[in-house]
């Protein structure tokens, strides 16, 4: 997979990849996308670049372990929940604020940390899965 | 009852727990002398459970309850009667003690804190078993004893032998808690409520009941595992591996008595059968036989008094099966009499370990001068085990001879098993207090002296009060017997209780018993040379069984995991696969098969996409190489892609591209990772064993998918989600708002198994890499493709 062309392009096409992921998982409420294919599309993403430019850049450039944001993500899954409590509604149960930022309202959810959440678990996941396979030395 | 006394009452439950939480800290700042604010916390349960008393004695009970898992009908919810409030009385006065106990007892010891956080544990979770109500509730305080017992027979974790005890107390009471998980949740399904209070008022019902003799058997192997009855009394002797505080509170005066405390518990609910009143006493009369006379053999005083205790537990069980109201009464009595006597017994056992620093009676003698005190307390509390008067033990053996004495055969053969078990029960425990104490003094391996007043208090305290109790016989028959008799029968009973017997029979068997106490104690020696001859000649005992089902266990799932897990992955491919076909070909074969359905009309474009597909799977087939074949497989993937997107699910269509390409490169990756050949080499055989296994799954799953397309699909959830998920959850992607919202705690679980299956993954790989580092270091040396990567400057844009 050393080919110049693959090696050229490979930093353009993963950002553009990762750009586009959480472009996917922030319009997934009311567009096909989520949080799901957001960090399918992502980890592809570091998969991508990590056999072009092997696996040692990539793993400098996200700096910490996938699996972590992968803890992460599942954390941030559950702390999702934890709202409900106060309001005295099932756990998980949908949340909604509404603030204006800058004279935008901008919807903020619990279903979008859950979302968030699922995100990071898939990238983190599949990615260190595909960047373990990738390295030819040690993991 | 007011709310503040329910609230209260909660507090009351939850102060051991709050002991637990300050003992290391308490122990880090005042070292030993923690012991003693720290026993003010179960004095105040004990004042607290005092002033209860006083209420119960009116024929008052008390029900307090908070819900906790409504929809199951779960309440965490106490119960106060007499039975309960003695038992709570017990626990927290005699714990009182041996957290002082325990402070001389452990002195500098470096986990004095741990042990003490331990023991109060273990008082709240003995304290809310006794007054639970709610089945489940009463179920994890069960367990919380098992546990809390498993960490203090374990406490000196690094010999092997107290680790092997702690287990097997953990195997079998935690057995039993299984057994009695299943026969509350049997009793709660007969009766139809969960709160103990109803479902024991419900006992005709219970007794006729079809379930009963399950329910009987179930609850046995709760009480008789936690009670140690024979045969599966080996556990408590075993569990003399603990320190001697531990074994002064649990394994006599407490938890022990949980299994005899459930048997009084439901006798209202579940007694007066035939079959109660017989197994009852059989087992218990068995059991008291073989622990006294397993007793006479040791000569270790804790081992003594342990074997003793098995057999003061098979008399409760004998006299709880006899179920005449003088039985109850006396088998109440004796457990009174029991907890004081043996609590006492054991500390001195303990003091005397510790300050002569060895508890093996025969190389004791002489202490009385140096134990003046300790040797006081012994003698008041072996007095009250012998039955002597003026001790309630006296009174307590005077009332179950009375209860027993009278009747029925059967009857005559308890008193029988009750007198030699009685005798020497005596004989243990003149054995204890004196044989330590009289005689020539012996050189001992410590210059024994008088322990710490925190070591001879308790057991003074509590032999005292057994004679306290002995001549208050008004107040103690009216505010401890008499309310717990009526609980254990059901129904009101006016108990009045004499220190002077009233009848001829009973103080004559005393006396019988006395004598041949007498008797077998001037003849000791030679009894336990018998005893040991007879073991010997036995040679085998449940202690060795347990070992034994152990081992079997261990060996039959090294047996079933070579079967089931042999290692190849062949072999798991190919079970899975062959029973995914039989899962889906057997239902279709038994009821007739879906019919064909006609060839739909269908646009060129979707012929096309077919076609696609199909050219994927054939590509498969033909490929010479492993990577042409998993590339083409992602060819047909794609297609089944393009299908869902022709038919409007753009999520799902989306997702499958993703899972797609993944999947490709990741099975690439781990071929090539994996050292694969690239190309397949499989013989004529396996190919065409593959191929009839693959043939079958698919044509399986296909057959399937014509069946559930033959039936009108319910649309009921779809028009749900579509109607709802803009309204309620704000979203109008259906497939994400379902994910992420309407069912999100299904999602949390998946991403858990994603997460989780990714480590399981990583860890695999990392396994590989360093079964062959040989192999790998040569091939990181030749290639310097690492290195050169490293150099190369890459741009930071991910």
């Amino acid at each position: 997979m050393q080919t110049v062309i693959f090696r050229t392009i490979s930093p353009y096409l993963a950002s553009l990849m990762m750009l586009f992921s959480v472009f996917v998982l922030l319009r997934g409420h009311n567009e096909p996308g989520g949080g799901f294919i957001g960090g399918l599309i992502a980890a592809s993403a570091l998969a991508i670049y990590g056999i072009a430019n092997g696996v040692a850049p990539v793993r400098r450039a996200i700096r910490i372990h996938p699996m972590t944001l992968s803890g992460f993500g599942l954390f941030l899954g559950t702390i999702a929940g934890i709202p409900s409590f106060f309001q005295s509604v099932p756990f998980l149960t949908g949340l909604w604020v509404y603030p204006k930022l800058f004279g935008v309202e901008v919807p903020l959810s619990t279903p979008l940390v859950f979302d968030i959440g699922v995100y990071l678990v898939v990238i983190g996941a599949i990615g260190s899965i595909a960047l373990a396979l990738e390295e030819r030395e040690r993991d | 009852m007011t709310a503040t006394l329910v609230e209260a009452t909660f507090w009351t439950v939850l102060i051991p727990f709050l002991g637990a939480a300050l003992s290391p800290w308490a122990v880090g700042i005042l070292r030993k002398n923690a012991a003693w604010p720290l026993a003010l916390l179960p004095f105040a349960v004990f004042v607290i459970f005092l002033g209860y008393a006083g209420r119960v004695a009116t024929g008052e009970t008390i029900l307090i309850s908070a819900p906790w898992v409504p929809s199951l009908g779960v309440t965490f919810s106490f119960y106060i009667d007499g039975l309960s409030t003695v038992f709570a009385l017990l626990i927290s006065g005699i714990g009182t003690f041996i957290v002082i106990y325990s402070g001389g007892y452990l002195g500098n010891h470096p986990h004095l804190g741990r042990f003490l956080s331990f023991i109060f544990l273990f008082m709240g979770a003995m304290l809310g078993l006794v007054l639970a109500d709610n089945i489940i509730t009463l179920f994890i305080f069960w367990e919380l004893t098992s546990i809390t017992s498993f960490l203090l027979i374990g406490f000196d974790h690094l010999r092997t032998a107290s680790r092997r005890a702690a287990l097997q107390a953990l195997v079998v009471t935690g057995a039993g808690g299984l057994s009695l998980l299943a026969a509350l949740l049997l009793m709660a399904s007969v009766v139809g409520d969960m709160s103990l209070a109803t479902i024991l008022a419900s006992g005709d019902l219970l007794r006729t009941s079809d379930w009963y003799f399950a329910i009987f058997l179930l609850v046995l192997g709760g009480a008789f595992t936690k009670s140690a009855q024979f045969p599966l009394h080996f556990w408590l002797p075993n569990a003399m591996e603990a320190p001697t505080p531990v074994s002064a509170y649990l394994h006599s005066a407490t938890m022990v008595k949980a299994g005899v405390y459930l048997l009084m518990r439901v006798n209202p609910g579940l007694g007066g059968t035939e079959i109660w009143e017989t197994v009852l006493p059989l087992f218990g009369g068995a059991t008291l036989l073989v622990g006294t006379l397993l007793a006479v053999r040791q000569t270790d005083l804790k081992l003594m008094l342990a074997y003793t205790t098995v057999a003061s537990l098979g008399l409760l069980v004998m006299l709880t099966g006899a179920g005449t109201e003088i039985a109850i009464k006396g088998a109440v009595l004796y457990l009174f009499a029991h907890s004081l006597f043996k609590g006492a017994l054991f500390m001195v056992a303990g003091a005397i370990d510790h300050e002569a620093g060895t508890r093996d009676v025969t190389k004791l003698g002489g202490l009385r001068k140096a134990m003046p005190y300790t040797f006081a307390a012994a003698c008041l509390a072996a007095l009250s085990m012998a039955g002597f008067p003026p001790f309630i033990g006296f009174i307590a053996k005077e009332v179950l001879y009375e209860g027993i004495a009278f009747g029925s055969p059967w009857f005559v053969l308890m008193t029988a098993v009750a007198i030699v078990g009685n005798a020497l029960m005596l004989v243990i425990g003149a054995a204890v207090a004196l044989k330590p104490f009289l005689g020539e003094p012996v050189k001992t391996p410590k210059a024994a002296h008088e322990g710490p007043v925190s070591l001879w208090s308790g057991p003074m305290t509590l032999a005292i009060i057994g004679i306290l109790t002995a001549f208050a016989t008004g107040w103690t028959g009216s505010h401890l017997i008499g309310p717990m008799t009526s609980s254990i029968l059901g129904v009101p009973t006016e108990v009045e209780i004499y220190l002077v017997p009233k009848k001829i029979l009973p103080p004559l068997l005393s006396l019988a018993t006395i004598a041949l106490g007498v008797v077998i104690f001037m003849r000791l020696d030679t009894a336990r040379a018998a005893m040991a001859g007879l073991l010997t000649a036995i040679g085998w005992g449940p202690d060795r069984g347990f070992d034994q089902v152990m081992r079997g266990m261990v060996s039959s799932s090294a047996l079933v995991t070579r079967i089931a897990q042999p290692g190849s992955m062949q072999v798991y491919m190919v079970m899975t696969f062959v029973i995914t076909a039989a899962f889906l070909h057997v239902p279709l074969f038994l009821r007739d098969g879906p019919a064909w359905p006609e060839t739909p009309v269908m646009n060129f474009y979707e012929w096309a996409v077919l076609a696609i597909g199909i050219i994927g799977l054939i590509s498969v087939i033909i490929a010479k190489t492993r990577l042409i074949a998993i590339i083409s497989l992602g060819i047909q993937g794609f297609a089944v892609a393009l299908i869902f997107l022709l038919f409007g699910a753009p999520d799902l269509s989306f997702t499958q591209f993703m899972v797609e390409t993944l999947s490709v490169v990741i099975l690439a990756l781990v071929m090539t990772r994996l050292n694969l050949q690239p190309t397949d080499r499989r013989d004529t055989a396996q190919r065409i064993r593959d191929w009839f296994i693959a043939v079958a799954c698919g044509s399986g799953f296909m057959m399937v998918m014509v069946g559930v397309a033959a039936n009108p699909i319910d649309l009921t959830l779809s028009q749900f989600f579509a109607e709802y998920s803009r309204p309620i959850a704000h979203g109008r992607n259906i497939v994400n708002v379902i994910l992420v919202d309407f069912r999100a705690i299904d999602t949390l679980g998946e991403i858990a198994v994603v997460a989780i299956a990714g480590l399981a993954v990583l860890a695999l790989i990392r396994v590989r890499a360093k079964r062959k580092p040989a192999a790998r270091l040569t091939r990181t040396a030749a290639t310097p493709i690492p290195a050169d990567r490293a150099a190369m400057p890459a741009p930071e844009n991910v």
